[in-house]
């Protein structure tokens, strides 16, 4: 079963606050001059930023905030967020893997900008309403 | 330089304890969008069972990441943070982290590899109260560069 696509606007406005919400004040999110000089082709957005995104894909898809049991991600692929009102776009989607006999539903993950996967082997497993 | 392989197995101290604000939750879940009244409205966190308001599942890297400092400025270990990308992240949750906890992370080196001149290095760090519950484990590899 496919779940409904979510999509996520990323602008340079958000990199800033979910640096100070999470502390990690590393310049290639926020720093265009330190990011190009890193070989990257501009400021990306945190890692965990995306991962905090397709978490809350993940939590609205289960209906619940406390939901999740399990949850991982690989990076495969930088997003870039350029310095201007539209930033960028992340999709999310979904699909339906398993269902256990305890309750538990396991969805495999893919979160996609401009058309190119930005997570591999992303998985969570959340706790299925009663 | 390379990471010192005997580092596998090894656990860390536990970090010094961190509590877990009303306040942080929020800001937290503000920055990334979530609007769930249970982030926010401790009424609606009780609503379904949690003392307090309830963070969102990726909350912990904000502990986690502080504490990984131990394993990167450990020097014996020998990671060169400038050359570091991560990797894989997940979390497994015995329950969610809610305000009022005081939680203490524990690093443990599960594994460290060596792939195309790069090297791969696995922590998982246990988060727990203070009171030794169990509430999340948190698995995170990094990626080391090699000279190019």
């Amino acid at each position: 079963m496919e779940l409904p696509t979510q999509t996520f606007r990323v602008t340079r406005a958000d990199l800033v606050r979910y640096a100070g919400a999470s502390g990690d004040f590393n310049p290639i999110h926020w720093s265009d001059r330190i990011a190009t000089k890193v070989g990257l082709p501009g400021v990306i957005a945190h890692g965990m930023f995306t991962m905090a995104l397709v978490g809350r894909a993940v939590t609205a898809w289960a209906g619940a905030p406390d939901a999740v049991v399990e949850y991982g991600v690989r990076f495969t692929r930088p997003v870039v967020v350029p310095d201007d009102e539209e930033g960028t776009e992340i999709v999310v989607t979904a699909v339906v893997r398993e269902v256990t006999e305890d309750g538990l539903t396991r969805l495999d993950v893919t979160a996609t900008c401009l058309g190119e996967k930005v997570l591999s082997q992303a998985r969570a497993t959340v706790r299925t309403a009663a | 330089m390379p990471l010192d392989h005997s580092f596998v197995g090894r656990s860390y101290p536990p970090t010094a304890p961190y509590q877990v604000g009303r306040e942080k939750i929020r800001e937290f879940a503000t920055a990334i969008g979530a609007t769930d009244p249970a982030h926010h409205d401790p009424e609606a966190a009780r609503a379904l069972g949690h003392p307090d308001v309830v963070a969102p599942p990726t909350f912990p890297v904000v502990l986690t990441m502080a504490a990984s400092r131990q394993l990167i400025e450990d020097p014996a270990l020998g990671v060169d943070y400038s050359r570091v990308v991560h990797g894989d992240q997940r979390f497994a949750y015995t329950r969610p982290v809610v305000a009022g906890d005081e939680l203490v992370c524990v690093n443990t080196v599960e594994d460290i590899t060596s792939r195309g001149g790069h090297e791969f290095l696995t922590t998982r760090t246990d988060v727990r109260t203070t009171a030794g519950e169990p509430v999340v484990a948190v698995w995170s590899k990094i990626v080391v560069r090699g000279e190019a």
